[in-house]
């Protein structure tokens, strides 16, 4: 038997009341009041698909170092790099054992989650080992559209294997159609849609019911038993009709999460399934729906284990992090939606330099440090003579990494001086718990309850843009754990 | 056992451009309005001059890098000319050379010359620049007022200060060092401020607000040195000579090992105690007649009195507040404007340093003279607090 064997997800901090959004555009299309419930998460501008991946990842499999999976794949349609695999980038942020470890991205549709998560249970299937699918999205939006009302950005993880079962896998199905909702051209930033009635009549209504009747026959179960149907979309309306018109209780169908998330792309079916089992009893059947050109339909149910088994955080420890936004502009900016002054401070060239990069991967990508195994002592970087100056002792460190210790803050500042997307900058000494320290950023402060003292854990973010190029780098940045 | 540097060199002169936004000047002319005061007050002729060296620490948004900047604008015939940069202590440690090159006896007579051009760069404060292709990898997203800043988060944790005991502290040291550079025409801040102006002006790096930070200034500064007696057989009497030259340059332990908690400059401690033994100072509060420190930031001054056991540890603020360090006071500091008013082209600073200590000890300060001062002490702070070097140069009277 396959099935999952963790779950997380992780969303933005910043929560953009969709209010705002239609008081700033309501004068041009004053339809968007009807959309101005609620709040949608929102990317720092420091956080993408990559970063919020990492979150994903940690929150269903902690942040231990040299896990061994037999696959890590990367499902998005908003990737940072069309050509650099992304779930490298994951997996060595997340120090994976990379020494038999199939990568993979998944793009191009909606459903990219949901057929990427049956790649890993096939892995799984074949004997191969653990597999974790993170799903992930920050998808642009046009100012004052429809997507911009409906939009969030999200992450969620789902691990598969054949031992330690939160649910294991009844049955699949899928049937590609090339039904086209909303497209998004190559080199193009933002979807282009055909009308919600169509949409809906024709697509959801109509393919959905036809694939998940398909495998409700073929695997004996009947709809009225399904207890979680997650189908992602973001109409609000859509699943309670579809409940109704399969014959499935009223209470399967999830809430979409629309007014408090938004539509997190293809990381919304799995954001959903894992929302759903945390609520999950044992022996719940959990149906789960990807949809986009084509149908995915996974059914799955729930062990013992789902009662007792929980994220770092999941769902509901994401939801309750919000912090509400109300400045419209910071999310524009934040997606460059807007032509914006950032300033001569901000025209630094930002070059990379690649092989630098790679030399010092495991600091930049990995935040693996030294430990003197001569005097025990840790530090970051890791260097050819040890710190200690009653050691010294040379090429006596090992890799030591601190990406999962937390740390007490030992001086800091708010900068408003240097340039920075989200000003002040804020950055300080943090001396980790498990020894070491580093002069580092720090981002998510709240700047009324910061001060020396507190505890951070750290956490991998872009750390510069460099849009000449077209190239983000990454680092580790410390947030203080509230 | 080395016998140090005390005594084995003199300043025979010194020369400042005017420091400030010089729209007008290029670098060879804050070079050339520095060289001519500084040739005239040594009374000798340039191809006396033996070896240079030119200290800049910003190569890029000046003059590109080389020796060539100052062999060229002032025509030296043909000398050794090194361009030298160790942050902002380049300037003490263009004099350190030529210091050492006179006493080593490899010259006679040699000249160190700081300049920086800053104020082409189209906005205010230092450049924004690279700290290096791999460094810019980890190192945080900084500026000067925001790494110095630490300081101050550090200072408050480790003695518990009040946030703003601390800042009206911060706020007295600028307000001395405006009263100071109101007094002094070659400053690039010549006007008197007061303590709530200072307080409330616009934040910059949290606590560092506008009146925090020092002026980032164009300008050229320099001096000749030579043995005292070639000084005396060139007719000089008063002659003032170098105590002490100390640099230290920090190795990563403060940032990555061990106990520093962000309250002081370890880099300061270690160069100053090196710099009295060598100057033979036992008690520097008494025996130090002025300071010119690295008053890049208020707070950087602060902690710096306590660096220089000039205060106790956790009593500057008390000292700040009490005037020990007003032009009046026990120990004046900046009694030119300092880096604050006089301002800071960064390889000039040193060497303007040293220049009003010159002029101090010659009784030349004119409105801003002290009475007798016998000794001064010199300071250069370049880097972070975290991560730095630091130079304490001491110089006196050749007779004190």
């Amino acid at each position: 038997m396959i099935g999952i064997t963790a779950y997380g997800a992780y969303l933005p901090r910043a929560r953009l009341q969709k209010q705002v959004i239609a008081d700033a555009n309501a004068w041009f299309d004053s339809g968007l009041r009807g959309l101005a419930k609620g709040e949608k998460a929102m990317c720092n501008w420091d956080e993408d698909t990559i970063t919020m991946a990492t979150e994903a990842f940690s929150d269903a499999m902690g942040r231990a170092p040299g896990q061994k999976l037999a696959a890590v794949i990367l499902a998005s349609t908003s990737l940072p790099f069309a050509d650099r695999q992304n779930s490298v980038v994951l997996a060595e942020a997340m120090n994976l054992d990379t020494t038999n470890l199939r990568t993979m991205d998944v793009t191009c549709s909606q459903r990219a989650s949901t057929s990427a998560l049956l790649s890993a249970l096939d892995v799984a299937a074949a004997g191969r080992g653990d597999a974790v699918v993170v799903a992930s999205e920050h998808r642009l939006s046009k100012c004052a559209s429809r997507e911009e009302m409906l939009y969030g950005d999200g992450a969620a993880a789902i691990a598969v294997g054949r031992d330690n079962l939160l649910a294991e896998l009844v049955d699949s199905i899928s049937q590609p159609v090339d039904f086209v909702d909303h497209y998004r051209a190559e080199g193009r930033d933002y979807d282009v849609g055909w009308e919600e009635r169509w949409v809906r009549d024709e697509g959801y209504l109509k393919i959905v019911p036809r694939a998940v009747t398909a495998l409700l026959e073929r695997t004996g179960v009947a709809a009225a038993d399904i207890a979680h149907f997650v189908m992602p979309t973001d109409q609000g309306t859509v699943p309670g009709t579809l409940v109704k018109q399969l014959g499935m209780p009223g209470t399967a169908a999830t809430d979409n999460l629309l007014q408090t998330v938004g539509s997190t792309g293809t990381a919304h079916p799995l954001l959903l399934l894992a929302h759903r089992l945390e609520q999950a009893k044992p022996g719940d059947l959990l149906l789960v729906v990807g949809f986009g050109q084509g149908c995915d339909a996974l059914l799955f149910r729930a062990t013992a284990r789902v009662a007792t088994w929980k994220p770092a955080r999941g769902v509901s420890g994401a939801l309750a992090a919000g912090v509400a936004e109300t400045n419209y502009n910071k999310f524009q900016s934040f997606n460059n939606l807007i032509e914006k002054e950032l300033g001569k401070r901000s025209e630094l060239d930002k070059n990379a330099f690649l092989s630098a990069m790679y030399r010092n991967r495991a600091l930049a990508n990995s935040f693996i440090g030294g430990k003197c195994t001569s005097c025990q002592t840790v530090q970051i970087p890791k260097a050819h003579y040890c710190v200690n100056p009653e050691c010294g002792a040379y090429d006596t460190q090992e890799p030591y990494p601190l990406s999962g210790q937390q740390g007490k803050v030992a001086t800091w500042t708010a900068d408003r001086l240097t340039f920075d997307f989200n000003p002040p900058a804020y950055f300080g000494l943090v001396v980790f718990d498990c020894g070491g320290r580093l002069m580092m950023d720090m981002t998510e402060v709240d700047p009324a309850t910061f001060d020396t003292g507190a505890t951070v854990s750290v956490h991998f973010r872009i750390k510069q843009i460099d849009s000449q190029r077209g190239f983000r780098k990454y680092f580790w940045k410390a947030v203080p754990v509230r | 056992m080395a016998k140090g540097i005390r005594d084995k060199v003199v300043i025979l002169g010194a020369g400042c451009s005017k420091f400030g936004e010089r729209w007008d000047a290029e670098p060879a002319d804050l070079m050339a309005e520095a060289f001519e005061e500084c040739l005239a007050d040594a009374g000798i002729e340039k191809n006396q001059i033996q070896a240079a060296w030119q200290s800049t620490g910003i190569d890029a948004f000046s003059v590109g890098p080389g020796a060539m900047p100052l062999s060229i604008a002032l025509r030296l015939p043909y000398i050794p000319v090194t361009r030298l940069e160790n942050y902002c202590a380049s300037g003490t440690e263009a004099f350190r050379a030529a210091t050492y090159a006179v006493a080593s006896g490899a010259c006679d007579i040699a000249l160190a010359m700081g300049f920086e051009k800053l104020k082409d760069t189209g906005y205010g404060g230092l450049p924004q620049r690279s700290r290096g292709v791999t460094n810019d990898m980890y190192y945080p997203n900084l500026s000067a007022p925001g790494m110095f800043a630490q300081l101050a988060s550090g200072y408050r944790a480790k003695y518990k200060t009040d946030k703003l005991d601390l800042k009206r502290a911060m706020a007295h040291v600028s307000v001395k060092s405006h009263a100071n550079g109101a007094k002094n025409s070659k400053a690039h801040l010549q006007r008197a401020i007061t303590e709530e102006q200072a307080m409330n002006a616009p934040m910059i790096a949290e606590p560092i607000g506008l009146f925090d930070c020092c002026g980032v200034s164009d300008g050229a500064a320099c001096a000749i040195v030579t043995t005292p007696e070639i000084a005396r057989s060139l007719g000089k009497r008063d002659l003032v000579s170098v105590k002490a030259l100390q640099l230290c340059a920090s190795n990563g332990e403060e940032g990555g090992f061990g106990n520093w908690d962000g309250s002081y400059v370890a880099t300061t401690r270690i160069a100053a105690k090196r710099a009295y033994e060598e100057a033979g100072i036992k008690d520097p509060r008494r025996e130090i007649s002025m300071t010119e420190v690295h008053d890049c930031f208020s707070i950087t001054e602060l902690v710096t009195m306590e660096d220089l056991f000039l205060s106790p540890d956790g009593g500057a603020v008390k000292d700040v507040l009490d005037g020990v360090f007003d032009a009046d006071g026990a120990v004046p500091c900046q009694i030119d404007g300092g880096l604050k008013c006089f301002g800071h082209p960064i390889g000039a600073s040193g060497l303007r340093m040293l220049y009003e200590m010159y002029l101090q000890l010659t009784g030349r300060a004119g409105p801003r003279q002290l009475a007798n001062p016998k000794i001064g002490l010199t300071h250069n702070l370049g880097g972070f607090p975290h991560q730095n070097v630091v130079s304490v140069a001491i110089v006196g009277r050749y007779d004190a």
